[in-house]
């Protein structure tokens, strides 16, 4: 874990979509140790809000401002999709995702802690979109990094997962990681909302 | 490096996994050439006139069609996405995915064209050639065929639009690859020839990858 | 003095809205121009210079071939650099460019492609030959088949643009690459092809009705430039301020 002072800062954003604004105004500053919970209707634009923090998506207006340039080597993004691919096993995809995302730590064990012992090596076409799920949420518990940006982490998750996942992201925002995700699930009660509804952006905090 | 090997090894087990994707280009090659002597004529001296050009044109289309869903599985499954969301710079893993492809499709074209050189009537002192015509021309193919399909991604457009905005960029690769066999057939200075055709790999090779990085960002949103 | 006049020029141009206004007051009189020259060029060429003495009349075709080739090929290059441009300094401006320059570029390689072929008919005796220039022109009209094809099926207008634009990049050293191998080719086959005319042989009385017919046609393709892009610009900007304006002041 660097020092550095995790920040992310969102002044005017503003995207548009197929000739309709998704949302606009969108402004917030959000700091190391802070959970953001975004919420919204179906295409409210929460995915390709995440989109635009994590550098994806570049068609939008106004600013988008993480502390430095280095800020990529800190971010954590599970996108919608798991990222998965079926002709490989867990631990061979987990493998390529850590290298990929120069990320340290020990693939079994966070295979084993989200309950995927035994299924290391079952190529993940055999498993179901709950343990696809999990397979990368395990980056979750190798080396902690300082962001966190998370797609509905939620979807295909069972009650045991939830509440597993739950602590998890606590215990990170803790340990001083800034966690953002897109679900309909609160994770606690020091959670920060930002709404998306019919083009406007609310901070709930 | 790190992820240079991880994405390499990966991209090669990914492709081993998933035979049918090694097996039919290669068979496509074998099929299209085998359709010649059936629809001009199997007189071997008209044979060896077209040769050159038929083994190249094969060799194309069969590369291109192989990177049709070179991106596609990797966008559907969320990795695109954790590629170019990851601190590596796009152009490592992106490299190594090119190799990967090249060496498990590209490389067995290169193999068995001798064979089908021989079946299309073409003298054996230039097998040689046709091998080495096809070994510094097809991972061209392959560079310059990414570049189209990382612009296609997300399009869901098929072959089609590929073969549309790639067939174009083909062409001086053809036009070396299919000189050399003809100079070598002809008994003309072969080296030249070759010289060029390397010279357009190293442009590609070099060149390339960084605007099949490009291109996937564009792709993506950007 | 003059970079800082050129980054000033870079900038203004660069915004929309200057461009806009830049281009109301500069087609007014451009058109004309062009259109002017243009016609000069081609009435003084194609009625009263005079005819050659080895292809008689048929050579005229020259007046529309060789204006409207130039045409499309700097039309490739300008797409090329506006490509460089949206792509590197994601400058909106390029991005429009991409989408005006392309069809009339491809129109060009179109009409020199038949304006080629239909001289060939008289001078080679066929109205196509694999020769040098007509199959890079053919190639030339792919790319830009493959520059709109792309821009078409992309439906977020920017991304399109990029997309495209990247595409151009690779298409003009791709443009080069072809020209050379194409000749190339031609070596290896020899004697299929004639040489039509030197270019220092050309008769003055030839030459400048050419060159002015080339001058009108490069700023009739200024002017469809500047058209389509003033449109594309306005349709991108249409929620902005300054076109709701213009929308109700009925474009004064």
């Amino acid at each position: 874990m660097s020092d550095t002072p995790i920040r992310l800062t969102l002044e005017q954003l503003q995207c548009e979509r197929d000739d309709r604004v998704l949302f606009r105004d969108v402004s917030l500053t959000a700091r190391a140790g802070e959970i953001w919970q975004i919420t919204g209707a179906n295409g409210a634009g929460k995915t390709t809000l995440l989109r635009i923090l994590v550098g994806l998506h570049g068609f939008y207006e106004g600013q988008r401002d993480w502390w430095d340039d280095n800020w990529r080597s800190e971010l954590l993004y599970l996108g919608h999709q798991p990222g998965v691919r079926e002709e490989l096993t867990p631990l061979e995809n987990l493998k390529f995702t850590c290298a990929l995302g120069a990320q340290s730590g020990d693939p079994m064990a966070a295979l084993a802690a989200v309950g995927l012992r035994g299924f290391e090596d079952v190529p993940a076409a055999h498993l179901s979109a709950g343990q696809k799920r999990r397979v990368a949420l395990a980056r979750l518990w190798l080396e902690r990094k300082g962001v966190w940006v998370l797609d509905e982490p939620y979807t295909a998750i069972d009650q045991d997962g939830v509440a597993q996942l739950d602590e998890q992201i606590q215990k990170a925002a803790d340990a001083g990681s800034l966690v953002l995700y897109t679900s309909h699930h609160q994770v606690g009660d020091g959670v920060k909302r930002l709404h998306l509804a019919k083009g406007r952006a609310e901070v709930l905090a | 490096m790190t992820a240079f090997r991880a994405a390499l090894s990966r991209e090669l087990l990914v492709l081993w996994r998933s035979p049918a994707e090694i097996i039919n280009p290669l068979f496509f090659f074998v099929m299209v050439i085998s359709l010649f002597p059936l629809a001009i004529s199997p007189k071997p001296e008209l044979l060896a006139l077209i040769a050159p050009g038929v083994l190249w044109v094969a060799a194309l289309l069969a590369v291109m069609l192989s990177l049709d869903g070179l991106f596609r599985r990797d966008q559907e499954s969320g990795v695109l996405e954790q590629l170019l969301t990851s601190p590596v710079m796009t152009v490592v893993p992106v490299t190594a995915k090119l190799l990967a492809h090249w060496l498990l499709t590209g490389l067995p074209l290169v193999l068995v064209s001798p064979v089908l050189a021989h079946m299309l009537q073409l003298p054996d002192r230039v097998l040689g050639v046709v091998m080495l015509s096809l070994l510094l021309g097809t991972p061209a193919l392959t560079v310059i065929g990414a570049i189209g399909s990382a612009l296609t991604v997300g399009l869901n457009r098929g072959g089609i639009l590929l073969a549309v905005l790639v067939l174009p960029l083909y062409i001086p690769v053809l036009i070396f690859g299919a000189g050399v066999i003809r100079t070598a057939v002809e008994g003309g200075p072969v080296p030249g020839v070759l010289a060029i055709l390397g010279a357009l790999l190293a442009l590609t090779a070099s060149l390339g990858p960084l605007a099949v990085a490009a291109g996937l960002k564009i792709s993506s949103g950007n | 003095m003059v970079w800082q006049t050129l980054k000033r020029w870079y900038h203004m141009l660069g915004s929309p809205r200057y461009f806009h206004t830049f281009s109301s007051r500069v087609l007014p009189w451009l058109t004309p121009i062009a259109l002017i020259t243009l016609l000069t060029g081609l009435v003084w060429g194609l009625a009263f210079a005079p005819s050659d003495y080895q292809q008689g009349n048929s050579y005229r075709i020259i007046f529309i071939h060789v204006p409207a080739s130039s045409g499309a090929l700097m039309g490739y290059m300008a797409l090329g650099v506006s490509g460089l441009v949206a792509v590197v300094w994601r400058m909106k401006m390029a991005e429009v460019m991409l989408k005006a320059i392309a069809p009339f570029g491809a129109a060009l390689a179109a009409i020199s492609l038949i304006t080629g072929s239909l001289w060939g008919k008289p001078t080679w005796g066929t109205y196509w030959q694999w020769d040098a220039r007509m199959t890079s022109m053919l190639i030339l009209l792919f790319m830009y088949v493959g520059v709109i094809a792309l821009q078409n099926v992309i439906r977020e207008p920017r991304q399109a643009a990029r997309a495209a634009g990247l595409l151009a990049i690779v298409g003009v050293i791709n443009v080069v690459i072809v020209k050379y191998s194409v000749e190339w080719v031609q070596t290896l086959h020899q004697g299929s092809t004639l040489k039509l005319f030197g270019e220092s042989t050309i008769n003055p009385a030839m030459k400048y009705p050419l060159l002015i017919s080339m001058l009108g046609l490069w700023l009739l393709y200024a002017v469809n430039v500047l058209i389509r892009a003033r449109s594309e610009v306005e349709w991108r900007e249409r929620r902005s301020k300054w076109v709701q304006t213009l929308i109700r002041t009925g474009g004064k």
